[in-house]
């Protein structure tokens, strides 16, 4: 049986109960850090490592912002002995990122404890600072939240969420150890903290929490809220393929690509330590191009731009969580997550493969089995 | 050589480049496995098999090592199909390169079909040291399978 213990909302602030729950996992959790979004300035706030108590004053990880997805630094805390236990309070695309990326042994769970917090989505870089303003960080994230977790519109003059969250059907991650409900509860009230894990039984016994029943609210609301998802996922998979059936049309899709490699830089899970296109496979001699053009008459530069795609498609689609921030990096609107999720999908149901679920899911391409897909084997002679 | 008969060079060098061929001969690219199915190709080329001209192998150790992105890179720049051949479920040398092989391949099947790609102009196929026969078989019935598929759209993409 699962413990949920009562995180009491003061003031009618979450953000602060959530602070308070980081303060408890410091003081007496046996936690020697905390990573967790951060207001560090005027900007977005940035995933930071807090072992300071008293710094966790402008910690939120409510923000509606998600300048980077925070899996990539969780995997830099973890790689190696710390000595230490940490603790990561983050969104479950992050927590889901970074079980794959354990799973490459490019992390450990051995001495992290992940804290999921129900994730009602979040605004793009430019668009989260459209919406703070001038305003004071923590009040725009409470004003972002309102009552009821998941109940206020979050669609404003002219922009809305992310368009990764608007079709995320993930508000939840199913591997933390402990995760916070939000969704459908009121949030001026108190929170449950839910223990998913033995660690996370654990921790929760240290905290000195209050043992909770709440009432069931989170659970139809969060039905209701993956189902909306689901259904503005599926039709945006729809449009995505319609417009890359051919590879026409992909190449026009993609026209606005520069090779930047700024969505592989912001990729989670693009888990190359050296990535081959930041090497000189493909770098070609001037005759080669030369030679290329008077094939066709022509040849676009820069080259390889629809091919650097294709094979970000074979290295990672297995692994994505869709989780945006390929779209959030691009500096030409490309919409890439759009494809990339259409992409994934495919991929992760032709191998029953969910990424960020389980540790014991090992990743598609680094097992097999004698006997599997024998279709795609050709008998010719 | 004198300026004129250079730049008449260069024009003939130009023209052979961008006419179209007025048959539609397909290009092949084969990554074959040194252990298996190279051995055979040279097995089927020593007992003077009769092949089509149309495949250009590429020797690799294994088929295990055949990255989906050399696949997919052949099929970008032009190749109407790529064909993966290495030793039968049991015989890799490397005791199972050919299995991963197999699920790079799965994944291509599922990537490449959503760009309008057609499944069939990535194959895969398993064939021993011993079988020139079936070498050259394979490649023939593939070479005419791929022409009656007709060129891949990247020939014809002018920006890719």
């Amino acid at each position: 049986m699962t413990t949920t213990a009562k995180l009491d909302v003061q003031d009618n602030n979450p953000v602060a109960a959530l602070q308070e729950l980081m303060r408890r996992m410091l003081e007496r959790g046996g936690v020697g850090g905390v990573l967790t979004p951060v207001h560090l300035g005027r900007g977005t706030p940035m995933p930071t490592l807090v072992t300071d108590p008293a710094e966790l004053a402008l910690a939120d990880p409510l923000a509606p912002a998600f300048p980077m997805n925070g899996a990539k630094m969780l995997a830099r805390l973890t790689k190696g002995h710390s000595g230490e236990r940490i603790a990561a309070v983050m969104r479950p695309c992050e927590i889901r990122a970074f079980i794959e990326l354990a799973k490459l042994n490019q992390g450990s769970l051995d001495n992290v404890l992940l804290i999921s917090v129900d994730c009602l989505g979040a605004y793009d870089n430019t668009h989260y600072l459209r919406f703070k303003g001038a305003d004071d960080a923590i009040q725009t994230t409470l004003g972002f939240l309102g009552k009821v977790g998941g109940g206020k519109d979050t669609a404003r003059d002219g922009y809305d969420l992310a368009g990764a969250c608007l079709v995320c059907e993930h508000p939840v991650a199913a591997a933390a150890d402990v995760s916070v409900g939000l969704v459908g509860l009121d949030l001026t009230a108190a929170l449950p903290v839910m223990a998913e894990t033995a660690k996370g039984e654990a921790l929760l016994a240290a905290l000195e929490l209050e043992d909770w029943q709440p009432r069931e609210d989170r659970a139809e609301a969060l039905a209701r809220l993956v189902e909306r998802r689901t259904q503005e996922r599926d039709a945006m998979i729809e449009r995505t393929a319609e417009a890359t059936g051919t590879l026409a049309g992909l190449a026009e899709y993609l026209a606005g690509c520069v090779n930047c490699l700024n969505c592989r830089v912001a990729c989670p899970v693009c888990y190359c330590r050296e990535c081959v296109f930041a090497t000189d496979v493909f770098d070609h001699k001037p005759w080669q191009y030369m030679g290329w053009a008077r094939q066709k008459g022509m040849l676009k530069m820069p080259t390889d731009t629809v091919f650097y795609h294709l094979t970000r498609m074979a290295h990672m689609s297995t692994a994505c969580v869709g989780c945006g921030q390929c779209s959030n990096a691009c500096p030409n609107d490309v919409p890439v997550m759009e494809l990339f999720r259409t992409v994934a999908t495919r991929t992760q149901k032709g191998f029953d493969y969910e990424p960020g679920r389980s540790m014991d899911d090992p990743p598609p391409l680094s097992v097999f089995k004698e006997k599997e897909f024998e279709d795609v084997v050709s008998h010719m002679a | 050589m004198d300026a004129q008969a250079t730049q008449a060079d260069a024009g003939r060098r130009r023209d052979a480049q961008t006419a179209p061929s007025v048959a539609f001969e397909p290009t092949i690219v084969a990554f074959v496995c040194n252990w298996c199915t190279y051995t055979a190709a040279d097995l089927a080329g020593t007992s003077r098999m009769i092949q089509k001209p149309n495949l250009r192998l590429v020797r690799m150790m294994c088929t295990g090592m055949v990255d989906p992105k050399y696949v997919i890179k052949a099929l970008l720049s032009g190749a109407d199909a790529v064909l993966i051949s290495g030793c039968h479920p049991g015989d890799c040398h490397y005791i199972n390169g050919n299995y991963k092989a197999r699920r790079r391949v799965k994944l291509l099947k599922e990537i490449l079909p959503q760009f309008g790609v057609d499944t069939r102009r990535v194959r895969l196929t398993w064939v021993g040291a011993s079988e020139g026969n079936e070498f050259a078989a394979t490649v023939n019935s593939l070479v005419e399978e791929i022409r009656e598929l007709g060129p891949i759209e990247t020939r014809g993409l002018k920006a890719l």
